[in-house]
């Protein structure tokens, strides 16, 4: 084989070896209920003070990805302040991260939907991409030893806690 | 001294009135112009040069809810005064790296910036290889002396030559 073919087979090689590694590092996180929830020491909503969904260890957490900017979110924010409120004495809570937003207008959101439950700022969508997420809102019911217990990929309500939240967590 | 006394005796009552309404007017009219800093930078040009992170297109393109409040956010910053650098940062600050139109140093947008480079050494490696042997093939060819005389025309060959040339002597 001649230097120059050498070369070629070369450049071919190292171009497909760049497709495969691409192919490979572009697969998006999966996670499963089952898999310890992704986590991470996030600043606190609104500033100062920070916090991870590990400080909650022991208490069922409902976790909350949402931005100021969804429509959805909206909707929801009431209904996760009323379940916030109806569990919190059964060490339940919901634990709210925004995402893919600024910190104006997410404070700007809280202050018109106050949910009184904790809130975490995650820059970008570092977050989201931790959870495998598509869009907001998504929720994930975590369980007291920090597993995940539920994926809901969607705005949830009422009927939706009542009926598929309420039950694993009495369940226990 | 006030107004007043500055130009008592100069015009009459109403004309002070007048004229200090005039002033009044003026300062007011004048004092957002003064107070708003220049700006520095476009929206446009910002646009132009960030991504939407959600949208995965430049931000002038994104129509998306969530482009929709980055434009915001980045004409407030942009009215405040700030300079592209500044918006830039204040955007990655708050939308991540992502906003910035840059491939990730990381996974397979690492290629963006590897690529090249490899690119470049594979270039220069060749060029070289390449020159050197254009030049050994050079030397290769060039005659030495001996063989330039071996080479010359001799006997007949030599002397029609030299008849052949002497024609052409000025």
């Amino acid at each position: 084989m001649s230097a120059r073919s050498l070369l070629a087979f070369l450049a071919v090689l190292a171009v497909i070896g760049l497709l495969a590694f691409g192919l490979l590092s572009k697969g998006e996180t999966k996670i499963a209920v089952g898999d310890p929830v992704p986590d991470k020491v996030l600043p606190a909503l609104p500033a100062p003070g920070r916090g991870s969904i590990a400080e909650y260890r022991g208490k069922w957490v409902l976790v909350n990805l949402w931005a100021s900017w969804c429509v959805p979110c909206r909707q929801e924010a009431p209904v996760l302040q009323r379940f916030y409120r109806r569990n919190r004495q059964d060490d339940t809570t919901v634990l709210g991260i925004n995402v893919q937003d600024n910190e104006d207008d997410a404070r700007a959101f809280l202050r018109e939907h106050p949910t009184g439950y904790p809130q975490l700022r995650s820059v970008g969508d570092e977050r989201s991409a931790a959870f495998g997420s598509t869009g907001v809102p998504e929720n994930f019911l975590v369980e007291p030893d920090g597993d995940l217990a539920l994926i809901w990929r969607g705005p949830v309500d009422d009927q939706f806690l009542r009926e598929r939240v309420a039950p694993l967590i009495e369940g226990s | 001294m006030s107004f007043r006394c500055a130009f008592s005796g100069l015009l009459p009552d109403k004309a002070h009135r007048y004229v200090l309404f005039v002033l009044i007017a003026a300062l007011v009219l004048a004092a957002p112009a003064v107070a708003a800093p220049a700006p520095q930078t476009t929206v446009n040009a910002i646009e132009a040069e960030v991504m939407c992170p959600i949208c995965g297109t430049l931000l002038e393109l994104a129509e998306s809810p969530q482009a929709k409040r980055e434009k915001v956010f980045v004409a407030k910053l942009v009215a405040e005064g700030k300079g592209k650098a500044e918006v830039k940062d204040a955007l990655v600050a708050q939308y991540g790296p992502s906003v910035l139109a840059l491939p990730k140093a990381s996974g397979f947008d690492l290629s963006a910036y590897l690529v090249p480079i490899l690119a470049l050494a594979i270039a220069v490696v060749v060029l070289t290889f390449s020159v050197l042997r254009w030049r050994r093939s050079g030397r290769d060819e060039e005659p030495s002396a001996s063989q330039a005389a071996a080479d010359a025309p001799q006997g007949e060959d030599a002397e029609r030559l030299e008849a052949d040339l002497s024609h052409y002597d000025l």
